[in-house]
């Protein structure tokens, strides 16, 4: 029986059982049945995060070997490293949907993949390392507390040790943020122009409205989303407009302002197609990106085929000795 | 082994399980990749430890893991509540007699 | 003319020797260390917060994910040991030198570190064989200074020492991989080892410090040293089925300052932002 279908049909009475199940806030296991699009929307939208975490090493790398004090330089390699661990506990959730994380790495660095489009700005100053701790992880955590919740198993599970571990970085880039706001002109000046840089980008993190947004509405049915991108961006707002107040500095926003009747800070106009271009590649450091991490893959291949010959090497020695 | 010969992967992946004290029962963590045991002992130490979060590991290869199915759910496992038996409630003891 | 220039010269030589003669020109046979219990301790900091440095550079930068992982927890370990050998350090001296000061306030010339530690990362085989000589010598040392009369240092060695073993287990475990792995991985570790024998007589020297800080109760028998940690890398070269590099003239200078031209560079970079700001707080 040949048919020409894009996808196989599904049982319906399997789907509905699913869709129950969903509806319920049961949590989906590895081996239980889903649809196709799940394990698909999933997989995408996993590596899409794990990718960002390992991408995001890099502009806060970029200042590990600057750092001016030793406590801050032992803060910031702590940082990065969690954030190693962060991709690799997310790649690891990823891989229970039936991929190898070969695959998902080849997929980023042959540009297949998307990445927080955040990462694709470069760090210019030390005040980056607070500024993207305050704005950065705040706006991730803002997206990840949510996330803790979703319906497949592992990955909420991920989120949940992910979160635990987050608040140590909004909060060190916080604290670098206080006293560089209460330090020198130059290091108030320092601040300032790190938010000025990337204020808008953060906002640009949740993600454009979501009517623009394809995989929303699915995501939202099968609860992996919970919130929408501007229910998200505007709960980041509320939280962090007081924080900016408290460092004396300003948001670059001529249009904030704070509305009585629905107590929100509203902002102003995003401009999508500086994000659109980003997400396309035309950022200010995709290619830079890319490239180091590519190089650092390259250059690892002989260190990876090592290990593997020695641990053959092994079990064949073992298996000779055990005959 | 000749260096062209080996296909170029990120090494088979290990199920981690830690132990957060003694005496305690050890717990599924997440994986790691490794290619070999000594290996993916270490990388569970790093990854998983960081926050002082074990005193004991162990790691085992995914390929060792041998999983119940969904589908066994029901006759695999007994929900227990007909079988009352097997819980302590259902057993009178005298008063004043210590039950240990 | 020129005849008048030189006959010039003459007088102006003889006119500063004439108003004094008792100059010091020619420095003493022998120079003494203010307070070589600060330098001592120097040494063991300045090795840590280079090499911590070094390692950390290769963050974002691993082989695999898991390893970056690894090397990122290394580099954190060392300069948190620097951290606390700088800051006992700076009490020593009493001049009220914090960790900080004397991390991101000296010239290369004021470094006390080995060569060893300073030079760039190299290749994973470079930087792996670099720090498993490095990590045999700082567990044998930190294994006699948890023993020693100096409660300060007694203390930090006591606790670097648990960390330490751990990373020897990561690096040795890693030269027998790549000794005994693949013909590439063999053949970068060989090199690597050749590279880097010449800089490891340096750890075991023995100088007037080592003499001067015996009155603080801190004895490190160096000879027995060398000869335990030969015996550790002769084992682990074998499991590798590496070959141990011919003696070779060996290369020092660090404890006293004559570095290579390395850490200049190194400390540039580290020092930067800190030096831009002179007496700002992070």
């Amino acid at each position: 029986m040949s048919q020409n279908l894009s996808a196989p049909t599904e049982d319906p009475a399997l789907l509905a059982a699913f869709e129950a199940r969903i509806a319920a806030g049961e949590s989906i296991e590895p081996k239980d049945w889903m649809p196709e699009r799940y394990r698909k929307q999933l997989t995408r939208m996993m590596s899409q995060h794990a990718h960002s975490e390992i991408v995001g090493m890099l502009p806060e790398g970029n200042w590990i070997t600057r750092a001016p004090s030793l406590r801050r330089k032992m803060s910031l390699i702590a940082k990065v490293q969690d954030e190693a661990g962060h991709g690799l506990y997310i790649y690891c959730g990823t891989e229970t949907l039936g991929v190898d994380r070969h695959e998902l790495v080849e997929q980023l660095l042959d540009g297949r993949a998307k990445y927080s489009s955040i990462f694709n700005y470069p760090t210019l100053s030390w005040a980056d390392m607070g500024v993207i701790g305050w704005l950065v992880d705040g706006a991730a955590i803002v997206n990840q507390t949510v996330l803790a919740k979703a319906s497949y198993g592992p990955y909420a599970r991920a989120m949940v040790r992910i979160c635990k571990e987050e608040n140590f970085h909004k909060r060190q880039g916080y604290e670098i943020c206080t006293v560089l706001a209460k330090g020198t002109p130059e290091q108030r000046a320092m601040l300032q122009d790190a938010v000025n840089r990337f204020w808008w980008p953060s906002l640009m993190m949740f993600g454009p409205s979501d009517t623009n947004s394809p995989n929303s509405a699915e995501l939202l049915k099968w609860r992996v989303k919970r919130k929408t991108n501007d229910e998200l961006r505007q709960r980041f707002v509320n939280l962090t407009v007081p924080q900016a107040i408290a460092l004396g500095i300003t948001l670059p926003d001529p249009d904030l302002h704070f509305a009585e009747a629905t107590g929100d800070w509203v902002f102003g106009e995003i401009d999508w197609s500086e994000f659109f271009e980003v997400v396309k590649g035309n950022g200010p450091c995709n290619r830079e990106r890319l490239e180091a991490r590519r190089a650092a893959h390259d250059e690892g291949a002989w260190v990876r085929a090592a290990a593997v010959a020695h641990a053959a090497k092994q079990a064949t020695r073992s298996t000779t000795v055990a005959a | 082994m000749p260096n062209g010969v080996i296909p170029d992967g990120q090494w088979p992946l290990w199920e981690v399980f830690t132990q957060g004290a003694r005496g305690q029962p050890f717990e599924h963590a997440g994986s790691v990749h490794a290619a070999d045991a000594e290996q993916a002992l270490q990388n569970a130490r790093d990854v998983y430890t960081r926050r002082g979060e074990a005193v004991n590991l162990w790691v085992v290869p995914s390929s060792a893991i041998v999983a119940s199915a969904p589908s066994d759910a029901g006759p695999f496992f007994d929900p227990g509540n007909d079988k009352p038996y097997r819980h302590p409630q259902f057993y009178v003891a005298p008063r004043g007699v210590r039950i240990f | 003319m020129a005849h008048d220039e030189e006959h010039h010269a003459e007088e102006e030589v003889r006119a500063v020797v004439n108003k004094a003669p008792a100059a010091v020109i020619a420095a003493a046979r022998t120079t003494t260390v203010d307070n070589p219990l600060f330098e001592y301790v120097l040494r063991l900091g300045d090795d840590r917060l280079v090499l911590g440095h070094r390692v950390s550079e290769w963050c974002g930068h691993g082989p695999i994910l898991e390893e970056d992982i690894a090397l990122s927890n290394i580099a954190l370990d060392f300069v948190g040991h620097a951290s606390s050998l700088l800051a006992l350090a700076g009490e020593i001296e009493g001049k009220g030198r914090s960790e900080d000061t004397l991390a991101y306030f000296r010239e290369a010339v004021a470094f006390r570190n080995a060569l060893l530690v300073e030079l760039p990362n190299g290749d994973f085989a470079f930087t792996i064989v670099r720090q498993f000589l490095f990590d045999a010598y700082s567990v044998l040392l930190w294994d006699a200074l948890s023993r020693c009369g100096h409660e300060g240092l007694a203390a930090v060695a006591t606790k670097s020492l648990k960390e330490d073993k751990y990373h020897l287990r990561h690096s040795s475990e890693w030269v027998v991989r790549l000794g005994d792995g693949t013909e590439e991985s063999h053949r970068r570790v060989q090199e690597a080892l050749d590279a880097l024998w010449r800089y490891t007589g340096e750890l075991f020297d023995h100088d007037a410090i080592d003499d001067a800080v015996a009155a603080h109760g801190i004895v490190v028998d160096h000879a027995g040293l060398k000869a335990r940690w030969e015996a550790m890398v002769a084992d682990v070269v074998q499991r590798a089925t590496l070959t141990l590099p011919l003696d070779a003239p060996m290369r020092r200078g660090g404890r006293v300052g004559r570095h290579t031209e390395h850490l200049g560079h190194m400390l540039a970079t580290m020092q930067i932002v800190a030096r831009s700001h002179p007496g700002a707080s992070w």
